[in-house]
């Protein structure tokens, strides 16, 4: 079991950059921020789902609309300038936050990862994909990817396959090697499992999929906020990640793709800003990545995310994935002592950030809403994995996921929430 | 005020922990099942009418999922039998939450309501008055 000097991240300096975390819950819902029922101090496990937002980030949103709060690619005015250099610098700054050499012209922004996995899916989808095709996902896909890869199959007529998971929750790269045949044109896989934890080996997945000449696109929502992720290096065709689990905020998501591919593909929205040359009988499209970024962009939140990058650089990802592990390896050591816990996925020493589990005879939500009572805040539900959860034979599950911020206490925090609701329902 | 353990005060437990009238009814006059699938909660509900057609004699009920969900299913087979199918019908989201005797937080509205809708549901299509399959409180919150 690891100890609180291993743990790379100084927490406490950490949590000063996070004001969120030292307010009180449990009072009235109805009017937001602390009022004078909240009595317990927030013990925030819900990362998975969204992080909370440091100062930094919060800084240069306010700074942008203080200060040079303009439309992009539109105005000669100063404003306008100021802001079209930093929403572009934006772009070039998660590019080099994940590898993608090709720069701005490879990165997208989108609403967040489901609006990523729906511009591939409409705008090359329905376009390449028809009957004899097939689509190759893992039965762990979160609802993003699957549910829109099932419309597709359904639209185009390509068959949807599920990659099997094997009883520890590890994706069965035999399986996969079967069915990633000659028909196979899309590989879409989830990079880090938000129900079982599992880190998948996307790279591997590349191989085999390139080699019957498929693309393969990489769910990232869980890696990119929670360890160093190299796009090249996996050689994903796509990468798809969003802003707000990872300090940025909500709003603002990315489609990595490679530049021929992306050079490749039709428009998904049609508007403004992505358009080059326009006569009342035909327009032509504007350079990458504007072709695909229709209308007035994400502008403050394209900024906030890329302080949300300098704030995690700072940090250093080995750092992060580090703390993250040490996490995740002494709550899955804590939650696995009792019998009565049921923990999905591989073993506490090889898994992201998050720990999925049930308490016997207590439900997800009356779990959670227990916990609730405790101030900690987790997950309880399908985590957007429902025939995954199918497959467990569980409806639901409650999910406590980690961050920078969070301590070995918190996680001590929660394991006495579930002694009080195990007691409770004894 | 709090609302998680307050959520689960002693009567709502003894109710999950111990149902009453549990099961089916071999004679009842309809029967209706609902779910929400995002909870996993689900409840079929059996009545029993008086010869009258209108009164309810017996409910049972039967189903899986929390807490709050299963107890209000429960106190709802022990409250509606003398009422009639119009008083039923007219229960609303205040009436469970007083037979409840606890706050239901926001997110949780649609667990203690499921029964209650089964309930509803199965009366009005035993009357005629809708066609559905099955019931879902799953908008409501």
């Amino acid at each position: 079991m690891s100890t609180q000097e291993q743990y790379p991240i100084d927490v406490e300096a950490v949590r000063e950059d996070f004001p969120i975390l030292r307010r009180k819950v449990g009072g009235d819902v109805t009017t937001p921020g602390e009022g004078p029922d909240d009595t317990k101090p927030l013990v925030y496990l819900d990362n998975a789902a969204t992080s909370q937002t440091p100062k930094q980030v919060v800084e240069a949103i306010v700074d942008y609309y203080y200060g040079y709060n303009s439309n992009v690619h539109r105005g000669i005015h100063h404003l306008s300038q100021e802001a079209s250099v930093a929403y572009e610098e934006a772009h070039d700054r998660v590019a080099e936050f994940i590898g993608a050499s090709g720069g701005r012209e490879e990165v997208v922004f989108t609403k967040n990862t489901t609006e990523a996995m729906n511009l591939v899916a409409y705008a090359w989808g329905l376009n390449e994909l028809g009957p004899g095709d097939r689509i190759v996902l893992t039965e762990m896909e979160h609802h993003a990817s699957l549910v829109t890869w099932q419309q597709i199959g359904e639209k185009t007529g390509a068959e949807v396959k599920y990659v099997r998971t094997d009883d520890e929750g590890r994706l069965d790269m035999d399986h996969a090697r079967d069915l990633i045949d000659g028909d196979t044109k899309l590989v879409s896989a989830v990079h880090i499992s938000n129900t079982l934890g599992t880190v998948n080996p996307v790279a591997e997945l590349a191989d085999v999929a390139h080699e019957v000449g498929a693309y393969v696109f990489v769910d990232g929502a869980q890696s990119v906020p929670t360890r160093p992720v190299d796009v090249e290096e996996i050689d994903a065709d796509f990468f798809a990640f969003s802003g707000h689990k990872m300090c940025g905020p909500t709003g603002i998501g990315v489609l990595y793709g490679k530049r021929h591919v992306l050079d490749e593909m039709e428009p998904y929205l049609y508007g403004g800003e992505m358009i080059r040359k326009v006569t009342y009988e035909e327009s032509t499209w504007e350079d990458l990545p504007w072709k695909f970024e229709a209308g007035t962009p994400p502008i403050a939140q394209g900024i906030g995310l890329h302080a949300a990058v300098d704030y995690l650089d700072d940090l250093g990802m080995d750092n992060v994935k580090r703390h993250e592990e040490l996490l995740a390896e002494y709550a899955y050591d804590r939650l696995a002592a009792f019998d009565d816990v049921e923990i999905y996925g591989p073993p506490g020493d090889d898994r992201g950030g998050l720990v999925a589990f049930n308490l016997e005879g207590v439900h997800a939500h009356d779990l959670s809403s227990i916990l609730n009572d405790h101030g900690v805040a987790i997950r309880a539900g399908d985590h957007c994995t429902q025939p995954l959860h199918d497959k467990l034979g569980v409806a639901a599950s409650t999910r406590a996921s980690f961050y920078v911020y969070n301590t070995r206490e918190e996680i001590d925090a929660l394991i006495d929430a579930v002694d009080d609701a195990r007691q409770l329902f004894a | 005020m709090g609302m998680g353990s307050d959520m689960y005060r002693q009567q709502i437990l003894d109710h999950y922990k111990n149902p009453r009238n549990y099961g089916e009814l071999p004679d009842a006059t309809f029967s209706h099942v609902g779910e929400n699938p995002s909870c996993g909660d689900t409840i079929r509900i059996d009545v029993r009418l008086e010869d009258d057609d209108e009164t309810i004699e017996r409910v049972a009920f039967s189903g899986d999922g929390c807490a709050i969900s299963q107890a209000s299913a429960s106190m709802l087979s022990q409250r509606l039998p003398g009422a009639t199918l119009s008083e039923l019908k007219e229960m609303d989201r205040d009436d469970v939450i007083d037979m409840l005797g606890v706050d239901i937080s926001p997110m949780r509205i649609k667990c203690a309501v499921l029964a209650e809708k089964v309930a509803q549901d199965g009366a009005m299509i035993y009357e005629g008055e809708i066609e559905i399959e099955e019931t879902t409180t799953e908008d409501d919150v």
